[in-house]
């Protein structure tokens, strides 16, 4: 008996310092726990929801089934304009931009003096608000009174291009602007350019390495997993771009806030992109639910890239030491 | 395994169901506020598109409405879009009185219910609606409900360079669109290298207030079928007239007969566009000889470029179309009460006041310089008419002008076209049929998800 109620005992002590000790850790997460209900959870579950219905924002949802996926992939051109526009933004901006940041970086890793002063200075533009900053670039490269174009003028270029007043060119100009605001990127590979261990480059030296080689084999395995990151966040990015677009489609096409769905994509829908489309169908066209349907199937596309970037990472990111694989 | 889906359609079904409990009934039969004793005071919450000059300048009608109205004061605030007057609907807080610029916003605002009905009161109150011209009630109901009253207007007409003209030896504004063309064509100087250095006038939709629904207007075009379910853009030959135009007036006045080069050249000009609003207009800069235009910009040129002789017309219209000349695009600003306002007799009256007090209409009238919308205000006295504004008043009044159908997908069917239109007249869409038949599909899907 005494053994029995000894061993209940044992037995019921561990369960109330485990619930005790669950509780505790339940109380300081449920910040994060609530948060992430009622700002994330919640609203996500409504899109997908919403994204099923019929919504015009002023009157109730109405279920109507796979109807908006329905209308998206089989009877929506401007759908696939928004993939195309957005799959040439990812494809060609984020591996210009990532040889740029790594071209940028090793560029600062070379000076001896004043190393703080130019990179101040070439991470001062990431710090420019995306807004501002597309704004000045619409101004710069205005083909008539921007200066770019003045100086391609005075150089004898005849008709230099139109940038974003033109199809053909608009994404060019985004380009350029994010190829501007490199700075936080290139820091990142700045960091990484620093960490490469200089014995590395001394045994390479031994053995008569060219720069390239010691590039090709040394430098960029190192900073493969800097690399990696920089991509992965380049393409979430890529999907998500909306400011830029928005702002410099405005002020191509000369239109307010107010009659933006008439502007949105100028120059003829080369600036139409995922994110922006999905913002003029739910909020100035007010589909709700069309938009919602948008929207999922952007984070579907994003998440499918994302796992894939992860799978084939394996293949060419070195971590030092092992590291997560 | 059983037990975590449940969990998870259980979740689901109560969002579900949160999310759908938004709808409102449509509340008590409306009582006039009694005028007489003493009043309980009333601040009316206004929301509207107006910013800065202007706003400062709406601001003061509120004045007379308090004379006239003790008890009531109007608070407003300007610089708010439709998107937060939507939002605010839905959660309930909404205000007393909105104001919107976009009209085409009427369609989903009435057919909602969002801005209410005004049929009660004004029956209540044997509100005179013939004090409007027929087409300012036109274009603020839709589906039967009249849940906006017009609150001052636009009309679209020609403005012509008066030195520019003399220059070519021109000396009437041309009234067809063959006209349009010949005098164009005597305006337009090109550089040396074939740029075009001056347009006699720019025939690109989205170049300022060129769009689809200024030009399709001047064509008479349909937007709809008759009862307003279907897409007419690939039916009504007017549309077809209306391309087909287009693209041989660009290659005959920019491209010497032949279409592309023009389309280059046209692209090229628009791309150096100064900003509509600024001095750097390119009609105010002397950039394009003649422009079509909203009245408003008589207000512009007299503030950012007094000195430019100009004119105004009323825009020329299609030669089997002579008729109509006078007619134009119309169609402005509406206001309303929305769902959910929490003093809706108050908001009545001043939406009465604002839509029909001849002398705040005639001092916004001769201030933001728009068209009035009553009769009375058109034909005061006090009304500031100079030579290039009465045009517009005169468009306004003309029988033939109008604003398009409406419908339940807002400005969705011109953002659709709009798109079509600006790869046709660039030489990258080349079918037109094909191009006009795809637009209606997608207006089409558009209209039977609003249903």
């Amino acid at each position: 008996m005494g053994i029995a109620a000894g061993a209940g005992v044992i037995r019921r002590r561990p369960r109330r310092r485990n619930l005790k000790r669950g509780l505790t850790i339940l109380l300081f997460m449920s910040p994060w726990i609530a948060g992430f209900c009622f700002l994330i959870l919640y609203p996500m579950l409504s899109s997908l929801y919403f994204s099923f219905t019929k919504y015009a924002l002023l009157s109730a949802p109405e279920w109507i089934g796979l109807e908006n996926y329905r209308l998206l992939f089989t009877r929506d051109p401007f759908f696939w304009l928004a993939i195309r526009n957005t799959v040439w933004i990812i494809a060609v901006g984020v591996p210009l931009r990532i040889a740029f940041a790594i071209f940028t970086a090793w560029l600062l890793t070379r000076p001896q003096r004043g190393s703080r002063v130019y990179r101040t200075l070439y991470f001062l533009p990431s710090m420019a608000p995306p807004a501002a900053a597309a704004l000045a670039f619409v101004v710069v490269f205005n083909p008539r009174f921007g200066p770019v174009n003045q100086i391609l003028g005075a150089f004898g270029v005849d008709e230099p291009p139109l940038w974003f007043y033109g199809p053909g060119s608009s994404k060019w100009g985004l380009v350029l602007l994010a190829l501007w605001g490199v700075g936080d990127a290139m820091i990142i590979f700045l960091a990484g350019l620093l960490n490469v261990p200089r014995q590395l480059y001394e045994a390479a030296d031994i053995e008569g390495a060219s720069g390239w080689q010691k590039f090709r084999h040394i430098t960029l395995p190192m900073i493969s997993p800097v690399i990696f990151f920089s991509l992965l966040i380049g393409v979430i990015y890529g999907f998500q771009l909306f400011t830029q677009a928005y702002v410099v489609a405005l002020a191509v096409s000369g239109s307010s806030v107010a009659d933006a769905a008439q502007g949105l994509g100028t120059p003829q829908g080369s600036m139409l992109f995922f994110s922006v489309y999905l913002f003029e169908q739910g909020f100035l066209s007010f589909r709700m639910g069309y938009a919602s349907a948008l929207a999922w199937v952007l984070f579907f596309i994003a998440m499918v890239c994302t796992l894939a970037l992860i799978k084939g990472s394996r293949r060419w990111v070195h971590y030092q030491g092992g590291g997560f694989r | 395994m059983m037990k975590r889906w449940l969990a998870v359609a259980a979740i689901f079904a109560l969002v579900a169901t949160a999310c759908t409990a938004g709808s409102e009934d449509p509340g008590p039969e409306p009582e006039p506020p009694s005028t007489t004793g003493e009043q309980e005071p009333v601040t009316l919450e206004m929301w509207g598109a107006w910013t800065g000059r202007e706003l400062d300048q709406f601001n003061q009608i509120f004045e007379g409405f308090t004379e006239q109205y003790p008890w009531i004061t109007v608070r407003s605030r300007g610089g708010v879009g439709d998107q937060k007057i939507i939002t605010a609907i839905n959660s309930g807080e909404p205000p007393d009185v909105v104001l919107s610029f976009v009209l085409d916003n009427i369609g989903q605002f009435c057919s909602s219910g969002a801005w209410q009905d005004l049929t009660p009161y004004m029956e209540r109150d044997g509100f005179d609606l013939s004090q409007f011209p027929a087409a300012a009630l036109q274009y603020t109901s839709f589906g039967g409900s009249q849940c906006a009253l017009p609150f001052l207007t636009d009309a679209y007409g020609l403005y012509y360079n008066v030195d520019m003209f003399e220059e070519a030896g021109i000396t009437e504004p041309p009234t067809t669109l063959s006209e349009l063309a010949d005098v164009a064509k005597q305006l337009t100087v090109f550089g040396p290298d074939g740029s075009i250095e001056r347009a006699g006038i720019v025939m690109a939709t989205g170049y300022y207030e060129t769009t689809v629904l200024t030009m399709g207007s001047m064509f008479g075009v349909e937007w709809y079928s008759e009862d307003g379910t279907q897409s007419a853009i690939d039916d009504d030959p007017a549309w077809t007239a209306f391309f087909e135009w287009q693209k041989e007036f660009i290659a005959d006045v920019y491209g010497e007969g032949d279409f592309q080069t023009g389309a280059d050249r046209l692209e090229r000009f628009v791309a150096g566009q100064g900003d509509e609003f600024s001095t750097a207009n390119d009609f105010q800069e002397g950039r394009v000889a003649m422009n079509l235009d909203g009245e408003w910009r008589t207000a512009f040129i007299a503030d950012e470029a007094p000195d430019l002789n100009y004119a105004t017309a009323p825009f020329p219209v299609p030669d089997d179309r002579a008729d109509q000349y006078g007619m134009g695009q119309i169609g402005g600003t509406i206001i309303g009460i929305p769902q959910g306002s929490d003093n809706p007799e108050e908001a009545w009256l001043l939406l009465q006041y604002m839509a029909t007090d001849t002398d705040t209409l005639v001092y916004m009238a001769n201030n933001v310089r728009n068209v009035p919308t009553t009769v009375a205000a058109l034909e005061s006295p006090d009304l500031d008419v100079t030579p290039q504004f009465q045009t517009f008043l005169d468009i306004f009044q003309h029988p033939g002008s109008h604003y398009k159908q409406h419908s339940a997908i807002g400005s969705a069917d011109q953002t659709t076209l709009a798109d079509f239109a600006a790869r046709w007249q660039a030489g990258t869409a080349t079918d037109l049929e094909a191009g006009l038949q795809q637009v209606a599909q997608q207006i089409d899907d558009q209209l039977a998800q609003a249903a």
